[in-house]
């Protein structure tokens, strides 16, 4: 018999998410899909806030990566306030990266440590009792450790530069709020045996070696898992370095070659456009040149290792090397190495905030710089999810007058929907039976991605709406009008 | 001393909550002394479905799944706790309360410099968006509060560790308030 089966709530990962696998009378899959099920509505609502209030205000779209919408909208209020990215005083840039790399950190750990690694250790199919961080405590009781001392760490470094571990006050527009002190830094810098910079990018590498060591073990799941081509965008430097903070827009294709390169973000409206459907809140953002149907593309640290030609650190370059030697040099489409490429970045991470803390522009200089007002900016910043817009126009009063975000998550909407059909594709159809741990394989597909649901539900509503429940072949059996909000029950 | 069970939830919140909950950092060594974990987001048990000890919930509601959720969650919950701002009032998602629902859809999906489509999403796998943000103790009875956006780590862990040892909860110092 055709059958619907639902997934609520897709567990580990940040935010509501739900699936739902359609099945026909042999046990075919028919149609799989990612809902997303929650809403607010920041683009409306920060409409008639201050500007100087924006950057606060909205790191509440996310409470695992505030720190990105907080630099994101700090990046486009610099520009309406006149300073453009390369114009901010050395101490401010340099603040704004350690604040940001810190919270790429934190969030890189947490995903594969906290979320994504019981998985590995466990297994797809293992106890779902144990698949968690608890359980992981229970079994690797060092690792688990190591992984609650690296979020820390990572949570600290935010909190010395936002003043706040989340929802912080670092950066203002035109600048930031304060210098690093000397025991903030020592703290992190030297700190005590097991919470020190060394430690970290230590501990990062042993982190990278364990995936890598388990990618060996099962290498054919780990690299057939939900693999497939697609393009490719971030940022990336004037000379093709990764940088997580700033840089212009590449995007590379299934085969490497450039799509656009170091194109100005101020101008990502002309080539970025973004489409919605009826079955989820989460619009299906798409590369205009290509077109809805070709233009879908990838966001976060697979594609970021996909478009960069090198990172800027050592020790992350040297495994960029081995990494982009497996696919020889062309560009990586297995969903699972993106736990590889984001160790990756874990560990190049670790060493940039490293030597961030040795440079003395943190503990004097100037904070601001000022310049002559304009009424509109966009600010792009490298998000541990991927590349996050945030574009702002304001009015003479300096009140917000428009606000448009496309959120990382959101960028791999269409990849995430293609993940969970390859599973349904590949684990669930043409079984009369399916168990939890086929199910599970769903949501390990969607993990990988990291979604960071909280975030891509920023947008928020319902309209009147008039509702068509359809059977499986598309025939109507019901249909009626909703009125334009509820009340509980 | 007997363990208790624990289970979060997260409504219409950011999930800062959560993550001021992990940041008890070490103390979560201790934590799974006093507590035996169940449903949450950070772990596989889809929901609950036997009686537990304490429960917290991050977020609102602001559509019918939400309050579904939170009816669903108080009933096995033997204390309910909401925790930081947006359970507590609806939070900054409530800035969009008095704001008409076409204009925030408008806004969203038809308006915007990137907007591609006519469409606005409906569904009958998504859920109804509510007339405006419900803090949780206007849908559920709830025991105990803990402001803040989001709440002091230390603030999580004195409450979660006051109930499983039997202690009354105390009023929380002024200091660790902070709401900026």
């Amino acid at each position: 018999m055709s059958r619907k089966i639902t997934i609520e709530p897709v567990t580990r990962v940040e935010g509501h998410g739900k699936v739902t696998i359609r099945i026909d009378d042999d046990n075919r899959v028919t149609d799989t899909r990612l809902h997303i099920v929650e809403f607010r509505g920041f683009e409306r609502f920060v409409q008639g806030r201050p500007l100087w209030e924006v950057v606060v205000l909205v790191q509440r779209l996310c409470g695992i990566c505030p720190v990105s919408h907080h630099l994101c909208a700090a990046k486009a209020m610099d520009v309406v306030s006149g300073v453009r990215s390369d114009q901010l005083t050395p101490t401010a840039e340099k603040m704004r990266r350690l604040m940001h790399y810190g919270q790429m950190f934190q969030s890189h750990v947490l995903h594969f440590f906290h979320l994504a690694s019981p998985d590995l250790l466990f297994g797809m199919d293992s106890d779902p009792a144990q698949r968690n961080i608890v359980g992981v405590l229970g079994a690797y009781p060092e690792l688990a450790r190591k992984a609650v001392l690296m979020r820390k760490f990572g949570q600290e470094v935010i909190r010395v530069t936002a003043g706040k571990k989340i929802h912080g006050t670092g950066a203002l527009p035109g600048g930031i709020n304060k210098h690093l002190s000397a025991e903030e830094r020592d703290a992190l810098l030297v700190g005590t045996f097991e919470f020190n910079a060394d430690r970290m990018v230590e501990w990062a590498q042993e982190g990278l070696e364990l995936f890598k060591a388990h990618q060996k073990a099962h290498k054919d799941l780990i690299d057939g898992f939900a693999a497939f081509p697609s393009n490719y965008l971030s940022l990336v430097r004037k000379d093709g370095a990764l940088d997580l903070y700033h840089g212009g827009l590449r995007a590379v294709d299934e085969f490497g070659q450039k799509i656009f390169d170091h194109v100005d973000y101020e101008e990502y409206a002309s080539y970025i456009a973004e489409e919605t459907r009826s079955w989820t809140y989460m619009k299906f953002p798409f590369i205009r040149s290509l077109g809805r149907e070709k233009g879908w593309y990838r966001v976060g640290p697979l594609a970021r290792l996909n478009t960069c030609d090198f990172i800027p650190s050592p020790l992350a370059q040297a495994e960029f090397e081995i990494y982009k030697a497996y696919t020889m040099g062309r560009p990586n489409g297995m969903s699972m190495h993106m736990h590889w490429a984001r160790l990756i970045e874990a560990l190049h991470a670790a060493e940039v905030i490293r030597d961030l803390l040795k440079d003395p522009d943190l503990l004097s200089g100037e904070l601001m710089t000022t310049g002559v007002r304009r009424g509109e900016g966009v600010g792009v910043i490298e998000a541990p999810r991927g590349t996050l817009f945030h574009h702002y126009q304001v009015d003479e009063h300096d009140l917000v007058t428009m606000c448009n975000l496309i959120v990382s998550t959101t960028s791999n909407n269409e990849a995430m929907n293609r993940a969970v059909h390859w599973v349904a594709d590949h684990v669930i159809s043409g079984h009369e039976d399916v168990t939890e741990g086929m199910l599970n394989q769903v949501e390990v597909a969607i993990r990988a991605y990291d979604p960071c649901l909280s975030c891509a539900t920023h947008a928020l509503g319902q309209m009147p709406l008039r509702l068509r429940v359809e059977n499986t072949k598309g025939e109507l059996l019901r249909e009626f009008v909703r009125d334009s909000s509820t009340r509980p029950a | 001393m007997k363990k208790l069970t624990l289970a979060t939830t997260s409504l219409a919140g950011c999930f800062g909550c959560h993550m001021s909950f992990l940041d008890i950092d070490e103390k979560i060594l201790e934590l799974v002394q006093l507590y035996d974990f169940r449903a949450s987001p950070i772990d596989d048990f889809k929901k609950l479905t036997e009686p537990c000890d304490v429960g917290l919930v991050e977020g609102g509601c602001c559509n019918t799944h939400n309050v579904h959720v939170l009816r669903e969650f108080r009933k096995h919950c033997r204390i309910l706790v909401s925790v930081g701002q947006c359970a507590i009032t609806g939070g900054l998602p409530a800035m969009r309360n008095g704001i008409p629902m076409a204009e925030l859809f408008t806004e969203s999906y038809l308006k915007g410099p990137t907007c591609d489509s006519q469409i606005i999403p409906h569904d009958e796998d998504i859920p109804a968006i509510l007339d405006r943000i419900y803090p949780c103790h206007e849908v559920v009875k709830v025991d105990a509060f803990l402001p803040g956006c989001p709440p002091h780590p230390e603030i999580i862990w004195e409450t979660l560790s006051a109930i499983a040892r039997g202690k009354p909860l105390t009023a929380i110092p002024y200091e660790h308030f902070k709401f900026d």
